[in-house]
């Protein structure tokens, strides 16, 4: 089966007054139609750039290169802003993190969601608007007719999630972004969003693109899962081999940060990764994760460490063996 | 049980709303009748959505604001005549985001020197030697000193907050979403810095956070507030394992665990959180609970207690 979205060798580069920074290093990875790719990383790891990149909407001096990015057959590389702007909102949508100010707030719910499709289909209004209606009361917004007329400020954050998400949905997207999309809201609309998300793409049979730094929220609703760190991919799999057996030493050591009731001991040390990370600046060399590594060697900062595939689709960035990364989850989770 | 280190009693917060140009102001409960008994070493941990009152009761606590109604002990004295100062000596706060909780123009010696500045605590050198005694002891290298927060990363920053709020020793510290604004891998580290230090300085910790894995992690006791009151208080073990409250148990299973195969549950709650302005009658949860009975739109429930415990909810009424 061929893949919705498929993207490799995506570099972003920024030219700085002391050098080139590289935020965004040979990039990789498919999403397929119903399926989630999690892309997952801290604040700083390029995973919104990556999604930016895809979209063409990259700060004005940054420059992208890719050996392949293909959506849906078609190559976006070489696409103009114009035929991009076809893109955008209408074959591929985002949903941003903050719900508060990705909606404008001089017009009213029902005019910024009939714009979107009103920009890319010859429709009436009429018919826009029917469309408005339908999809409000699918992301679970009752009166919605009464929601068309009010302005942003007029709803809750979860609210206004959720009219982003009928937003994105008004041209029946192939495929979906989201980045941080539940991150300012409380946990319980953040469980009710990602139901809705979950249940949608089944339904529409959308590819979902979902960025997050939230490993929570990616166990439950990924298919796939990238790591990055430091504007790579440092490991690849499904949402299985990911969590019940992480290769990275930088998987391993995010996965035992986090408390999980029940399973942490109360009051117990969690795990920490040392360190920060690596300045992104001028030719880099080596593992990037290799000055907060634990169980890092003297190759590590001469060598570059290939992407190494260990079964189909499962791929991780160490110059250890998986049998040695392995060992050291185990080992790690007993100290 | 041993006198109580803090003790909230019937608080009872309102603020008054305008209704809009030529309307009357309308009164809003942020607080409503809430009751808490805080021992020392202690650690509660205060949680619910946002607008539930939490960061309101917090401010209470901290003499930041005054009750509508109730009182706040401290040591069995009313902290109202305790003075600002005298309390601020012994209940300190750390706020969410380090990037504005920290004066930009301040070095971090400054920062973290100020409240001992306040207190007219020791000479200069005095003091000086209290403030790099507490960077090492909260992880900071003394070379720092003289940096300004801008020069810091997010995690370092909270350990800032951290020290200046420790360096007057104060017996409680408030926790508003300590790590919230952080990476998890620096989450981590200063979850466990924060319990390094109760131990060493046996402090009791009130610790409010949206994310309740880290709750369960470091609370001994939960108090889960919805609308302006508690809804429910137990023992950490016993609210997790054993969640009495609809309530409870909503915000319970909407926690996301690291568990792939599990799917993003259904919380079966209402889209709505209610108006604070208008209040839903009776329960205010009724609205948004799958157990709600004609009784719960009537009249409000009363906690009911159990051993350890207490749960306000009709469901137990018979109990």
């Amino acid at each position: 089966m061929t893949a919705l979205l498929k993207v490799e060798g995506l570099d972003v580069e920024i030219p700085l007054a002391i050098g080139t920074l590289r935020p965004v290093r040979s990039v990789g990875f498919e999403v397929e139609r119903g399926k989630t790719l999690c892309i997952v990383g801290e604040s700083g790891c390029g995973k919104s750039l990556t999604s930016l990149a895809i979209m063409n909407l990259l700060p004005r001096r940054a420059r992208r290169t890719a050996q392949q990015l293909s959506f849906a057959g078609r190559d976006l590389r070489g696409l103009d802003e114009r035929a991009m702007a076809d893109v955008r909102g209408n074959e591929i949508a985002m949903i941003f993190q903050e719900p508060m100010t990705s909606l404008n707030p001089a017009f009213t719910i029902g005019n910024q969601l009939e714009e979107a499709l009103l920009r890319h289909r010859k429709v009436s209004r009429k018919e826009a608007r029917a469309r408005a209606l339908y999809l409000l009361d699918k992301v679970g917004i009752t009166a919605a007719a009464e929601r068309l007329a009010q302005y942003p400020h007029q709803l809750s954050g979860g609210l206004r999630q959720r009219v982003m998400i009928a937003m994105a949905l008004m041209c029946a997207p192939k495929l979906i972004i989201a980045d941080e999309p539940t991150t300012a809201l409380d946990v319980t609309i953040q469980a009710q969003i990602l139901h809705l998300l979950a249940a949608l793409r089944r339904e529409f049979e959308m590819g979902v693109m979902l960025i997050t730094h939230d490993l929570g929220i990616v166990a439950r609703i990924a298919d796939r899962v990238a790591v990055m760190y430091a504007g790579e991919i440092v490991e690849t799999g499904s949402v299985e081999e990911i969590f019940r057996h992480p290769l990275h030493p930088y998987t391993q050591g995010l996965l035992r940060c986090i408390p999980v009731p029940g399973k942490t001991r109360r009051g117990a040390h969690l795990g920490s990764i040392p360190g920060m990370v690596p300045s992104l600046l001028g030719p880099l060399r080596g593992c990037s994760f290799r000055n907060r590594c634990s169980y890092g060697f003297a190759p590590c900062a001469v060598e570059t460490v290939p992407l190494a595939e260990v079964a189909p689709g499962n791929a991780y960035r160490c110059l250890l063996t998986p049998e040695a990364c392995a060992l050291n989850a185990r080992v790690g989770t007993a100290a | 049980m041993t006198e109580p280190l803090l003790e909230i009693r019937e608080v009872e917060c309102r603020f008054w709303v305008s209704g809009g140009l030529f309307k009357a102001k309308r009164a809003l409960q942020a607080v409503g009748g809430v009751s808490l008994a805080l021992a020392r070493g202690e650690v509660l941990g205060l949680v619910g959505e946002s607008g539930c009152g939490k960061s309101t009761l917090a401010r209470v606590v901290l003499g930041l604001l005054a009750p509508t109604r109730g009182t706040v002990l401290f040591h069995g004295e009313p902290v109202a005549q305790l003075g600002r100062a005298a309390l601020a000596r012994r209940v300190q706060p750390v706020f969410q985001d380090p990037y504005s909780s920290l004066n930009p123009r301040k070095s971090i010696g400054s920062i973290i020197g100020l409240p001992l500045r306040v207190h007219k605590v020791g000479a200069r050198s005095e003091r000086r030697a209290r403030v790099e005694e507490m960077m090492d002891r909260v992880g900071l290298a003394r070379r720092l000193y003289h940096d300004s927060p801008g020069q810091l990363s997010g995690g370092q920053r909270q350990r800032v907050a951290i020290a200046r709020a420790l360096i007057m020793r104060p017996e409680l510290v408030l926790c508003d979403e300590p790590t919230s604004a952080l990476d998890v891998s620096v989450q981590s580290q200063i979850l466990n810095l924060l319990q390094d230090l109760q131990r060493e300085f046996s402090l009791t910790y009130i610790v409010i956070s949206h994310n309740l894995a880290v709750v369960e992690h470091m609370a001994t006791r939960v108090a889960v507030m919805y609308l302006g009151r508690i809804v429910e208080e137990s023992q950490t073990t016993a609210l997790f394992s054993a969640p009495r409250h609809p309530y409870t148990q909503a915000l319970l299973s909407s926690v996301l665990t690291p568990e792939p195969g599990l799917g993003v549950p259904d919380t079966h709650l209402g889209i709505a959180f209610p108006n604070p302005l208008d209040p839903p009658t009776g329960c205010a949860f009724h609205p948004r609970c799958s157990h709600a009975m004609p009784v719960c739109t009537e009249r409000r429930p009363v906690p009911r207690h159990f051993a350890g415990a207490s749960t306000a909810c009709h469901l137990y009424d018979s109990a």
